[in-house]
């Protein structure tokens, strides 16, 4: 499974990457994290992928993708079209407006007020993506969920781990509600 | 070299479990577990992270990390720290690389055991600063001026530059030689699953130490032990041409001749031990294509050749470990049954260069360059036209 996540500097983008990343380690997968670096990613539209898989990973930086989470417009846009035909999107609606000319035949979509949520209900917008893991894999099953905690409260500033894994599980409880 | 007890301590913390980290994360980890003492180095994407980790994490065992003011300094500074007895190391990429070669050429001809960490990035010049390449394949051979010798290795995962660097230290220390572990952005920049063994796993080769000082640079040895400062005995380092006792002689034919023979061929008479290859060979054996490749290349070069075959292609694979010296015997050995071999690598050719001179097989650059990876299916292609 290929998974990209694509926003803003500061959305927790390549963190998220990280933890899916960490989780399949931790779950006994092999996986690869990958990120926009220097230059590409300070003050503007930022990356990172995650590449999970049972048997050993050969292709280092994929062309295509399974899996979409896209936070901002430009990253929508600039890579729904790389999405493979049949694959998912999930994406923050009250930040994207979605164009099907640009999106891939077939592709499952899923959109959440993942910002909005953590907002209000966290009183603090830095969450939405821990809300949008939580959703993913529930979606998904891309990593186990005891592994997605670990990685979290491994991963996160310290003193923020209980705040980070509520929003996780609001995101568990929006995918199992079936929103989206 | 023995472990000291900080690095015991610290490697007893840490050993026996697997971590998720970047490349030039675990080569830093990977130097503290080889007993690196002395690091010295200056910022430079993508090897930034090398030093970034070295800095927080070496003092915790005991070591001594220093940010220099350029890389040629960085150079001079793992030279002379490892006169007195450290194991040591700088990590830098292209521009640092290209700095660093007058002292790389001091540190082969004073034979001073030390590490060089170059993360290879998209040049010439600063080039494409944040992406990756394998541009400096022959710059590590011949960066530096005159007749040497030099150890390369080029790890292909998160897991190999934690592996690969501690074989650096272990070959510095035995050939008595500056090695160069080099990476490249792509192994540096991913994040893989890295194993950190247990402390009873892990080995380190003392330094040898030569007993009177006429020795240190030749006598009768063809690897001479050492004298470090400090230790209550005078030694002479020059980088200009000079007697076993370390003393300038710059005049006389046949000195600068044996000694130059001596150090080129402490590495090349050693070449079967140095060496290291891997290989994947077509299970029937009727394979008439061969894929060579090493470092970031080989993973889409294995993956290629493995979707040849399960398309019922036969197609045989070897990755060099070591990247110089160059593994002509391994590589000879393969090309027997072979009519060509197809060589990815991340830039425009100059390993397939270094093959075709010892085989009688055509050999067919697959070139990459402009900072992205080859990508499997390309490989494949390639391999399925020539199949």
């Amino acid at each position: 499974m290929i998974i990209r996540f694509a926003g803003f500097g500061g959305q927790g983008i390549v963190v998220s990457s990280y933890i899916v990343g960490k989780s399949a380690v931790l779950d006994g997968k092999k996986a690869i994290q990958n990120q926009a670096y220097g230059s590409e990613s300070r003050g503007g539209e930022c990356r990172g992928d995650v590449i999970i898989a049972d048997e050993e990973i050969y292709e280092l930086e994929p062309t295509y993708y399974d899996v979409l989470i896209a936070m901002t417009q430009p990253a929508y846009e600039a890579f729904v079209p790389l999405l493979k035909p049949g694959g998912t999107l999930i994406l923050d609606k009250d930040l994207v407006v979605t164009d099907k000319k640009l999106e891939p035949k077939r592709i499952k979509k899923y959109a959440i007020s993942a910002t909005d949520i953590a907002f209000k209900t966290f009183g603090r917008k830095i969450v939405a993506n821990m809300i949008i893991l939580g959703y993913m894999n529930t979606l998904l099953g891309a990593v186990s969920e005891g592994a997605l905690e670990k990685a979290i409260s491994e991963s996160v500033p310290r003193g923020t781990e209980k705040m980070n894994l509520e929003a996780m599980r609001e995101g568990i409880k929006l995918a199992g509600e079936g929103v989206k | 070299m023995a472990l000291d007890e900080n690095k015991r301590q610290y490697i007893s913390q840490r050993g026996g479990k697997t971590y998720f980290m970047l490349g030039d994360e675990a080569c830093a980890y990977g130097a503290i577990y080889a007993g690196c003492d002395f690091f010295a180095g200056y910022p430079i994407t993508p090897a930034s992270e090398v030093a970034e980790l070295i800095a927080e994490e070496l003092p915790k065992a005991g070591g001594i990390c220093i940010q220099m003011e350029d890389e040629l300094a960085s150079m001079a500074a793992i030279i002379g720290a490892a006169w007195t007895g450290a194991r040591s190391m700088t990590a830098t990429s292209g521009p640092g690389f290209s700095l660093m070669q007058e002292n790389i050429g001091y540190g082969i001809m004073t034979e001073t055991p030390c590490v060089i960490v170059n993360v290879q990035r998209s040049g010439p010049s600063t080039g494409q600063a944040t992406k990756p390449a394998q541009g400096d394949v022959l710059q590590a051979r011949w960066g530096t001026h005159g007749d040497h010798n030099i150890i390369a290795l080029a790890p292909n995962s998160a897991q190999e530059c934690f592996d690969l660097v501690q074989e650096c230290f272990e070959l510095a220390d035995t050939y008595r030689t500056p090695v160069i572990l080099l990476m490249d952005g792509e192994v540096g920049h991913i994040r893989e699953s890295v194993v950190m063994p247990e402390l009873s796993a892990v080995k380190h080769t003392s330094r040898k130490i030569a007993e009177r000082t006429e020795d240190v640079f030749g006598g009768q040895e063809l690897i001479p032990g050492m004298i470090h400062y400090g230790e209550g005995m005078n030694v002479h380092v020059t980088g200009s041409t000079h007697l076993a006792s370390g003393m300038r002689d710059v005049t006389t034919p046949h000195v600068h001749d044996e000694l130059i023979k001596r150090i080129y061929s402490k590495i090349d008479s050693n070449r079967e031990n140095i060496v290291r290859v891997e290989t994947d060979l077509n299970p029937d054996g009727k394979a008439r294509v061969g894929v060579i490749s090493y470092g970031a290349s080989a993973r889409p070069a294995r993956g290629a050749v493995k979707l040849a075959r399960a398309k019922g292609k036969n197609v045989d694979f070897l990755r060099l470990i070591t990247i110089w010296p160059f593994a002509k015997k391994q590589v000879a050995e393969f090309s027997k049954e072979l009519d060509i071999i197809l060589v990815p690598e991340m830039n425009l050719g100059q390993m397939s260069r270094e093959i075709e001179r010892f085989v009688d097989s055509d050999v067919v650059t697959v070139p990459r360059i402009g900072g992205v990876p080859h990508s499997v299916d390309e490989i494949y292609r390639v391999i399925m036209g020539v199949v």
